[in-house]
């Protein structure tokens, strides 16, 4: 007893600030530009059709990205010149809100401290990465609570449905009565490539599609999974949205 | 492939039984495959493990496609073999004649009876809709007696935990009876893999599941590269089998922190969660990514590990290790930890035998069953490691086979590095298009993980069966609970830490 006291006292706090940059090798958001002999090879890299050539330009649906760096291989394989090509940053891709259609800032997240949300996990078909970097948002490095975002055990309890995972044919029915369970005003996030985009593995027997297929979706925060910070992002910006509705 | 015996659909139960010996020999496997345009049959596959010589032996057997497409059941000689055939029937239509339990088990109700989607003329992507209540209801096993009461768990649960149905036959507080419906995360990977090439499939063979994504990736790669006949560079083994390693560290570490919220002991969850947060953090360090997606490439690797990136991992990998030591005392000097973990939820050696169990699940009750010692794959036939068992099968035993595997992979890794700092460069060779069948094994976290995967004359999948460390030990857990009281049953769950997505697929 008194020596895991003693534990604690020595282990003092751990909880850290939220960065939304990775480390030097971490896939994030796509920056530079892609010559024009290289967009069709990137766009055909890409095995979620995410990255989409408008021109001479390029634009990518982060909602749909598994961030695997193909398109940034393609490019430097196609591309004439070496230098200032396609690379992923080391930035996080920013949860993007339906209802005001823009991008989320990390000024806005902020100034967001001190809301409430009240959050039911559903998994409606997801491969368990999103769902353990969703519990990684409890451990004391992230620590969730101190922003007032709590995990509910029932929807009946909660503001906002979290859905990871592409909606398969043997959940659906889940989905759609948790939605129905969650008391006005309420809320949908589809967290991570598969809830977001939907076509992570492409068409099956099995799968219904993205979250928004099925249920209507509020918020969409990209990644394959999306980092704790990503999440935690995106949990904020629900935060606020709800207080607008309420 | 070597070592496939074709054979009898009427001798398939007694050479099944020859074969097996007695439970000495495993059952690994068993797979359906549509081989209807080339032969006008459907196949079945069943795979043993001969532990003593390092090889799978195969038994084929093929089922007339105009015939009834019975055949005789192998569950009542081998209880292993009972969730393979129920998901071969649901797929295949193959029916086991004789299997004590024949519920469908991957398509629940909103799929029509009579529907078999891996039957090649039965398309990928469209299938019809039921009503709701007019599919193939899986009726749930419960018991029955005066003052027998059921309690239904999921499949949504309280937690931030994987969708399965649980239906508890309650005694007072002791469960007599677990029934578990699972495959609620079914997303039909294997028939959506069927026509693409393997660097096409990649992404998703990476995200079958995202606690083995390594597992996952490195048993395809196998498959994919022994059909192509191309030797993976010495340096891409050693990567691999190092990123094997940390994923094992990560996992164990995370389930060390895991299994004491099943008793609420808060110092240990923190601890747990801190270090795997370490943990993950090497990884994205190391991968660009937190789950290690992206570096397993068909032909070696795609990321080198750096010089400083192999003192990284040796300075976290210490603190790591410290905490792990931590942990391991804690557990030891809490009375009421021990009190909750001893005799909870076991699973005897027989059962483990008899079920084929892998990993820490058939470790624990003391059948050392270890796929880095029963093949020769990646670095391991150089590395210097013992398999750890334990006797009592309980959460105890389970814990502690984790802890001295931590160790064992702390080892492994320093010995590792040590061989990355030779003078080894090539990362990858090309693999051409080839057409074959072959599989692939690895010990993921949570045991062994087959691959079977067969290509096609264009160098693209005709069949692929992915068979996870999860498979065979579901089975195991309404066992381990039975007898115990239901606030128990937390614990025991997260003992095994059982993947839904890596069985669902």
């Amino acid at each position: 007893m008194f020596k895991v006291l003693e534990r604690l006292l020595h282990d003092k706090i751990a909880t850290e600030a939220i960065s939304l940059s990775g480390s030097a090798r971490f896939r994030g958001k796509l920056a530079g530009k892609c010559p024009a002999e290289a967009l069709a090879a990137c766009a055909k890299a890409c095995p979620v059709g995410a990255f989409r050539c408008q021109g001479e330009e390029y634009t990518v649906d982060y909602r749909r990205c598994l961030f695997c760096g193909r398109c940034v291989a393609a490019c430097a394989e196609a591309a004439d010149a070496p230098e200032g090509l396609l690379v992923h940053t080391a930035d996080e891709a920013m949860p993007y809100l339906v209802d005001k259609a823009q991008q989320v800032t990390a000024d806005v997240i902020r100034q967001k401290l001190g809301r409430s949300l009240h959050v039911r996990h559903l998994d409606a078909g997801s491969c368990n990465a999103c769902d353990f970097e969703m519990g990684a948002m409890s451990n004391p490095i992230y620590d969730l609570h101190r922003y007032g975002v709590h995990f509910d055990a029932s929807p009946r309890h909660a503001d906002m449905l979290m859905v990871t995972g592409t909606v398969t044919r043997n959940l659906e029915q889940a989905l759609r009565m948790s939605y129905e369970a969650l008391p006005e005003p309420k809320l949908v996030m589809a967290c991570g490539a598969c809830a977001a985009g939907g076509d992570t593995y492409g068409d099956s027997y099995a799968i219904v599609g993205a979250a928004d297929k099925v249920v209507p979706v509020d918020i969409y925060v990209p990644g394959c999974p999306p980092r704790p910070s990503a999440m935690i992002a995106g949990l904020l910006a629900a935060a606020d949205l709800l207080a607008e509705k309420l | 492939m070597e070592n496939v015996k074709e054979i009898k659909l009427a001798d398939l139960r007694a050479e099944a039984k020859a074969l097996s010996a007695d439970g000495r020999h495993p059952l690994t496997a068993m797979f359906g495959r549509d081989e209807t345009a080339v032969r006008g049959s459907y196949a079945l596959y069943v795979l043993f493990e001969i532990p003593e010589e390092k090889r799978l032996a195969v038994l084929k057997a093929l089922v007339p496609a105009d015939g009834d497409l019975c055949y005789d059941s192998l569950t009542p000689i081998l209880p292993a073999a009972a969730w393979y055939e129920r998901e071969i029937q649901d797929m295949f239509g193959l029916v086991p004649v004789g299997h004590p339990d024949p519920r469908p088990l991957v398509l629940h109700e909103s799929f029509p009876q009579g529907y078999h989607p891996l039957r090649k003329q039965v398309s990928a992507t469209a299938s019809p809709r039921v009503q709701a209540g007019k599919g193939s209801e899986i009726r749930m096993s419960v018991a029955h007696g005066e003052g027998i009461y059921e309690v239904p768990v999921g499949p949504i649960h309280a937690g931030i935990i994987e969708p399965g149905h649980f239906r508890f036959s309650q005694a007072g507080e002791s469960m007599l009876q677990l029934d578990a419906k699972l495959f609620f995360t079914h997303r039909g990977l294997e028939k959506v893999m069927e026509g693409k090439t393997p660097w096409e499939a990649l992404p998703i063979v990476e995200r079958i599941c995202g606690a083995c994504s390594i597992a996952n990736t490195w048993s395809f790669c196998q498959a994919v590269e022994k059909i192509a006949k191309v030797a993976v560079p010495k340096r891409a083994q050693l990567i691999r089998t190092l990123l094997m390693e940390i994923e094992r560290i990560t996992n164990h570490v995370g389930d060390c922190g895991n299994i004491p919220a099943g008793v609420g002991f808060a110092p240990a969850i923190s601890l747990g969660g801190r270090t795997k947060e370490m943990l993950m953090r090497l990884q994205e360090r190391l991968a660009g990514n937190r789950f290690l997606r992206g570096v397993i490439i068909p032909g070696g690797v795609s990321l080198d590990i750096t010089a400083d990136l192999c003192q990284d991992i040796r300075t976290t990998l210490a603190i790591a290790s410290e905490n792990v030591e931590a942990l391991d005392k804690m557990f030891a000097e809490q009375e009421n930890f021990q009190n909750r973990v001893r005799t909870t939820g076991i699973v005897r050696h027989q059962t483990a035998v008899d079920l084929a169990l892998v990993g820490v699940g058939a470790r624990a009750s003391s059948f050392a069953h270890d796929s880095r010692q029963d093949f020769d794959y990646g670095s391991y036939p150089e590395l210097d490691f013992a398999v750890v068992t334990q006797k009592s099968g309980d959460v105890a035993a389970r814990l502690a086979v984790r802890i001295d595997e931590l160790r064992q992979s702390f080892f492994m890794v320093s010995q590792l590095l040590e061989r990355l700092e030779a003078d080894h460069t090539e990362l990858s060779v090309a693999v051409p298009a080839a057409a074959g069948e072959d599989f692939g094994i690895s010990e993921s976290a949570r045991g062994s993980n087959l691959h079977f995967v067969a290509l096609d004359a264009e160098g693209r999948i005709d069949r692929i069966f992915v068979r996870s460390a999860s498979y065979p030990n579901w089975p195991a857990l309404p066992i381990a609970v039975q007898g115990d009281i239901i606030p128990d049953f937390p614990l025991i769950n997260k003992s095994f830490e059982l993947c839904y997505a890596c069985l669902d697929r």
